[in-house]
Formats: C-alpha cells, sequence, structure tokens
C-alpha cells in the first residue's frame, strides 16, 4: 500500500505544492491625478501577464490596508501632479509598495515593475524626440533570453526530479531503520541469533525487498512525472536505473547502519531523520541551490550522498547528460555505496550485548 | 489523581531521558540543524557563475560587460572570444548564465538600431534563473538607457535635461533589506519544532503498545485523562525547551529581529505545541506499531511543511490546496513568528484549530 501510494502522494504534493512561478500578481493601485499619462502607464502593467490590477483605490490608506491583508502584494501610486511634471521634464517617480515579507514573490515583480516601467518611459522619451525631430529607438538593446532545459520556467519541472530521491529514503533509510532495532526492542533478537542464520544472510533478507520496492517506487514516481507533470527526460533510463540502484544501495545500508547502532526504534527513527532525510531536504540541491550556500556549507553537502542523487537524477531528466559525463556525481556516489555497504555488513554481529 | 500524574510525568521523564542518544538527540541536532539549515535555506543569488562571449570587442561591448562584473549578483568566470565553449560549459554545470554580444552589435547600437544580446540562463533551477534572467535585464536595460542618453547629449545636449522619464521608486515592506532569510529563518524554527515534537509524541503510546507496557498500565488506577496528562505535559516542556533553544539560536545568529508582541508569540508557542503534542498523540494512538506510527507522521510532516508557507508561497498553490493549508497548525504560526503584517488574527485560528485535535485525542483514549 504505502509502497504504491507513497511516491504518487509525494510527487503530487510537491508537483502541485511548490510553485516559485509568478503570474497574475494581485496589485493595487492608487492613481492620484487620473490623466491621460497616468492612465497609459496602468494600461502597461495591466498588458504584462505579471499584474493582475485588481482595484483602483481612492485613498492611500485603502493600498496600505490591502497590503497589510494580503489581498495585494504591490501598490502602485501614481502622484497627483504626475503628468504636470512630465511636461516639466526630468524623472517622475511612481512608487511601488511592495509587500517583501515572502522575499522570493518580492524581489522578481520589482524587476518586473521596472521593466514595465521603463518600457513606457522609454515609449514616452521616443515620442517626445519624435516631437522634436529626433528620431531614436525606445531602446537601443534587446535581451534575447534563452531558458535552456526548462524552457518555461517551471518550478514543477525542476522539482520533481529530486523527489525521487527522497521517496528513495524515505523507503530505504527510514523503513529500514527500525527493522533491527525492533528485534532488539521486542526481544526477537535473541531468537534469530539463535538460529543458523549468519549475519549477511540477515542484512541480505532484510534488505532485499526494500530495495525491490525502492527502484520500482523510482519508476513509478519517474512515469507520475514524466506523464502526469511533463517533466522532460532527456537522457537514458539504463544510467537512471544505475544511478537509482546506486543510491538505493546507500539508503539500505544507511538505514540498516543506523538500526543496528541505535538499537531502540525511537532512536533509530531520529536519526535517520537527522543525518538522512533532513539534509535530503535542505542541502541536497532539491530545492536550495548548493552554489549560493556559504562555501563552508556546500563543502558540508558533499558529505550527504542525497546531493550526488538529486544532481544526476537533474541531470538525467532535464539536461540528457550522458553516463560518461556525470562522472562527478557518479564517482562520489558509488564510493559512498562501497562505503556504506562495508559498514553495514561489518556493523552487526550475532551477539548479545 | 495528581499524584498518579505526577508518578506518570515522572515515568514519562525517566523513559525519554535516560538513554544517552537520546539526550542528545533533544539538544544537540536542533541547535545544529538550525545553523546549517539557516544558512542553506535562501532564494537570494550572488556571484552566479557566468560566462561572457564577447564576438564584438568594441568598447561598447566591453562596457556592458564591465557592468556584469561589478554586479555582486554575478561572477563572470570566462570572457571567451567564441561561442563553441559556451554551450558545453552550461551543459556541464559550471556556468549558469551565458552573455553573448555578436559581432556588430557596437555597430549597430551607434547606427541607432536595437542591436539583440544573446542570454543563455541554465533553468534546471527555476527559480535561480528566474532571478538571475531579471536581474540581466536590468543591467542590460541600465546600459542601454545610458547609452541611449549619451547619443543624445552629443546630438541635442539641451533635450536631455528636459526629457521626461518616469522611474520607479520599490518600497519593499515588511522585509527592507530582502533578506530571504528574514522569511525562512523562521520557517526552519517552526518546521524543526514540528518535526521534533511529531516525532517525540508519535512514539509515545504506540512503544508501550508495541511493548506490551500499555496493558500494564491499563490495570493500574489510572484515568484516560490523566494518562494523557501524564503522556502530554513532559513532551509539552521537552518541546518548549527545544522550541526557545531554536529560536534563541535562530534569531541571535541569523540576526532576525521580531517585530510582533512577545504576548501573542507566546500564547502562539503555547498554542503550536498543544496542535503537534494533539496530532503525535493521535497518529500514536491510531497506529499499533512503531513503524507505523513514523509512516503516518512522516505522511504528516510532509504536507504539513510544504503547504504552510514555509518556503514556498501559498499564494501560488492551486485553490484546492490552499483550502488544505487552512487546516494546518503550522501556517499560523509561521504568521505568528514572522511577526505582525498584521495577520495576528490568525493565531486565534491556530488556537481553535489545537483544541479540537487535543479534544479527538482524548475522546479516541476512553
Amino acid at each position: 500500500m504505502i509502497v504504491i501510494v507513497m511516491p504518487v502522494a509525494m510527487v503530487l504534493l510537491f508537483g502541485y505544492g511548490i510553485n516559485l512561478d509568478l503570474k497574475g500578481l494581485p496589485v493595487y493601485v492608487f492613481d492620484q491625478e487620473g490623466s491621460q499619462q497616468s492612465q497609459d502607464l496602468l494600461k502597461h502593467f495591466q498588458a504584462s501577464k505579471y499584474f493582475h490590477l485588481v482595484r483602483v483605490s481612492t485613498g492611500y490608506p485603502e493600498v496600505t490596508r490591502a497590503l497589510d491583508d494580503g489581498h495585494a502584494k504591490m501598490g502602485i501610486v501614481i502622484p497627483w501632479d504626475f503628468s504636470q511634471r512630465l511636461r516639466d521634464g526630468g524623472p517622475v517617480e511612481v512608487q511601488a509598495l511592495v509587500d517583501a515579507s515572502d522575499d522570493n514573490t518580492a524581489n522578481v515583480p520589482i524587476g518586473y515593475a521596472q521593466a514595465v516601467v521603463q518600457g513606457y518611459s522609454a515609449e514616452m522619451q521616443v515620442n517626445w524626440l519624435g516631437a522634436r525631430g529626433l528620431s531614436v529607438q525606445p531602446v537601443p538593446v534587446s535581451v534575447e533570453t534563452r531558458t535552456w532545459y526548462n524552457e518555461d520556467l517551471e518550478s514543477s519541472v525542476f522539482i520533481i526530479p529530486g523527489v525521487l530521491a527522497l521517496v528513495m529514503l524515505v523507503i530505504g533509510a527510514f523503513l529500514t531503520s527500525l527493522t533491527i532495532a525492533r528485534e532488539w526492542e521486542r526481544g526477537t533478537m535473541e531468537q534469530l541469533i539463535s538460529t543458523p542464520v549468519s549475519a549477511m544472510e540477515i542484512m541480505l533478507g532484510k534488505l532485499t525487498p526494500y530495495f525491490v520496492l525502492g527502484i520500482l517506487d523510482t519508476v513509478v514516481g519517474a512515469a507520475i512525472a514524466i506523464f502526469w507533470f511533463h517533466v522532460p527526460f532527456r537522457g537514458s533510463f539504463v544510467t537512471l536505473l544505475a544511478a537509482s540502484a546506486m543510491f538505493m544501495v546507500v539508503v539500505l545500508s544507511l538505514g540498516y547502519f543506523i538500526s543496528v547502532i541505535a538499537k531502540s526504534q525511537f532512536a533509530a527513527c531520529q536519526i535517520a531523520l537527522i543525518v538522512a532525510f533532513l539534509p535530503a531536504f535542505l542541502l541536497s540541491g532539491f530545492l536550495f541551490p548548493i552554489e549560493q550556500m556559504p562555501v563552508a556549507l556546500q563543502w558540508i553537502t558533499r558529505i550527504f550522498p542525497a546531493r550526488y542523487y538529486v544532481s544526476v537524477l537533474k541531470k538525467i531528466f532535464l539536461k540528457g547528460t550522458p553516463a560518461a559525463m556525470l562522472n562527478a556525481d557518479l564517482i562520489p556516489l558509488a564510493v559512498f555505496t562501497v562505503i556504506l555497504a562495508l559498514l553495514a555488513t561489518c556493523s552487526f554481529h550475532k551477539r548479545l550485548d | 489523581m495528581l499524584g498518579r500524574i505526577k508518578q506518570m510525568i515522572v515515568k514519562e521523564f525517566i523513559q525519554v531521558l535516560r538513554d544517552k542518544r537520546t539526550r542528545f538527540i533533544l539538544i544537540g541536532p536542533p541547535i545544529i540543524q538550525m545553523l546549517v539549515f539557516g544558512y542553506a535555506a535562501t532564494y537570494e543569488i550572488h556571484h552566479v557563475a557566468k560566462v561572457v562571449v564577447d564576438l564584438d570587442h568594441s568598447q561598447e561591448s566591453r562596457d556592458l560587460v564591465s557592468r556584469f562584473t561589478s554586479s555582486p549578483y554575478f561572477d563572470v568566470r570566462w570572457q571567451l572570444s567564441e561561442s563553441r565553449q559556451l554551450g558545453d560549459l552550461i551543459d556541464q554545470g559550471k556556468a549558469t548564465v551565458g552573455l553573448e554580444s555578436h559581432a556588430g552589435f557596437a555597430q549597430q547600437l551607434r547606427k541607432g538600431e536595437t542591436a539583440p544580446l544573446q542570454v543563455i540562463v541554465d533553468a534546471t533551477n527555476s527559480n535561480t534563473a528566474l532571478i538571475a534572467s531579471s536581474y540581466i535585464s536590468q543591467i542590460s536595460l541600465g546600459f542601454a538607457r545610458n547609452y541611449q542618453q549619451d547619443r543624445i547629449y552629443r546630438v541635442a545636449p539641451q533635450l536631455v535635461e528636459a526629457m521626461p522619464s518616469v522611474v520607479l521608486e520599490p518600497r519593499p515592506w515588511y522585509n527592507p533589506n530582502f533578506s530571504s532569510r528574514w522569511f525562512l529563518v523562521p520557517g526552519v524554527i517552526g518546521s524543526l519544532t514540528l518535526v521534533l515534537v511529531i516525532m517525540l509524541t508519535a512514539f509515545a503510546v504506540v512503544r508501550e503498545r508495541e511493548i506490551g507496557t500499555l496493558e500494564q498500565i491499563m490495570v493500574t488506577p489510572i484515568r484516560p485523562a490523566e494518562f494523557i496528562l501524564g503522556k502530554t505535559l513532559p513532551f509539552f516542556l521537552l518541546g518548549l525547551f527545544d522550541v526557545l533553544l531554536i529560536g534563541t539560536v535562530g534569531s541571535l545568529w541569523f540576526q532576525v529581529p521580531f517585530r510582533g508582541s512577545i504576548c501573542v508569540l507566546i500564547a502562539g508557542v503555547l498554542l503550536f505545541l498543544l496542535c503537534m503534542l494533539g496530532v503525535g498523540l493521535l497518529i500514536s494512538k491510531v497506529s499499533s506499531t512503531q513503524q507505523q506510527a513514523m509512516v503516518t507522521s512522516f505522511f504528516y510532516i510532509m504536507p504539513a511543511i510544504t503547504f504552510s508557507g514555509f518556503g514556498f508561497p501559498i499564494s501560488t498553490m492551486p485553490q484546492w490546496m490552499q483550502y488544505i493549508t487552512y487546516a494546518l497548525p503550522l501556517r499560523y504560526f509561521l504568521v505568528v513568528l514572522r511577526g505582525p503584517t498584521s495577520k495576528a488574527s490568525s493565531w486565534i485560528f491556530s488556537g481553535r484549530k489545537c483544541w479540537r485535535c487535543y479534544a479527538l485525542v482524548s475522546d479516541s483514549l476512553r
């Protein structure tokens, strides 16, 4: 049950829940003048797909209240002598009050608003200069931006590949971290030790089902990502499976190791959360770009295998990087696989102490 | 009755604190996590690796490039004179942004035509790409504007003075420095508290059940309400301890100001803890094994954090998802933690929610 529901739920959750794109930002306008010119400027805002003029207010307090309540994310205040000052020449300021409490949704709209105002300003200048017999281009440089790998800048496309790593982590590290601890806690470990099964056999027996489930979940998760959310898949499926198998061994070994040393299910679960899940969530580049972290922290991210796997996932899905170019991620992942597998094998002894 | 509750509390404390590992888990990791995640969680961009291809080698194109070099947002790491390597550098992830000015860039400018500027942005992280391209167009437009003015100045200096222009004057409210830390550090504080408290309490009852000690408790004269109180209080105190610890470390270290009223904050913290205890105990109650409890609490924690507005704006979620967020205490707690944007009324919501959870648990145990 969990095995099927988990990847589906998590991919849907992140696919729909996380959206950092901005479109149709609610804007309140306080046009103190209401002249032809100020209307023109507002038309430029209306034409932009990033802004949605909710309301033309009649007073400053209404705008501030709307910002306070969260009804508006931006308030545009046009001065009462707007057209007068334009005729006089020189710069005229238009205020943009922005709710910056959510940094992410404030920085970008200010950029857009500035572009809108500049566009208006340039257009007006061209007309003004034209009237004085000087013909110029509105903006002499046109920026042609191409966004590679994720042409529409969809958040879901960037987030979903990383979710696969989280799913595997939960299946691998979390569920397995309880397996041995449970035997200790319930006292069935003594029974297990008295049987002729070797330590190696116990480990393989415990982990193989989870390995199969984990790989199955990767496939299910990838299928939803590709067919439901239309995340592009540009790389090779074999490479994806190989990297997933490696990562699965990593998380299983980690979970098993935790389970052996923790002895109680409670401690095991806490440790798994601290060393596996939270770092994978915040330090893997899944959401927050690693290269924007302080340098010391960038080094810390290197000790968490999830970082490499998330990087591989994104490269395979979005960039279609061939396996040979993934060495920078695959080699550390392989090293982690070997170290952790060895650690897990050596950690468990058939002894009662 | 008080005696029985006291015994229960003493027992719980002994159970939690006797294990060296658990003791450590309550103090060490929260601090480390607060510091590490506080640094990790940022949407700001600084020093984005950038590669510049200048095929024009003119005064103008150099001038444009130097504007990017002096910007804190970009690090011009490579300056190439042919465009072939540009794609490779971006493919390998060595550069996030590529800028290419084609041959004849300056000539077009001088002729008064519109000169195109090619920009390539690696959008694997769509958020970084969005912010970066917004900065790129700001910088290039700034260049274009100055160039235009210089041009006009050469032709007709008297016009430049009199030329009208409109400038936008942004007033970022609530967070004038645009620090995403101000926004995300409270989120990290709230989320860590949530994870910690849920994980602590989710095991509380089910462990007794699994080990078989629940039956022993059943035969003692303790009443369900007393049992619940005895289970809750220790975790409440531990949670309070951790919330204070995380909160102090987080706000002092990252210098996030708290601008709200202390009373609201205290009320918010207490109510939030109660909510989380309620949810945790409920999970513990309905699970029959600890593994189940963990999976269930995980299923709660994931959406609870994702939908709380911790790092992803609620306003951009689909409508049906926004309704879900109303049922999450963390959503309201974050509002309290982030301080006033005059949304103080929402903590009353949080209170209502919490009593509902709590009542549910007490009922279910009877």
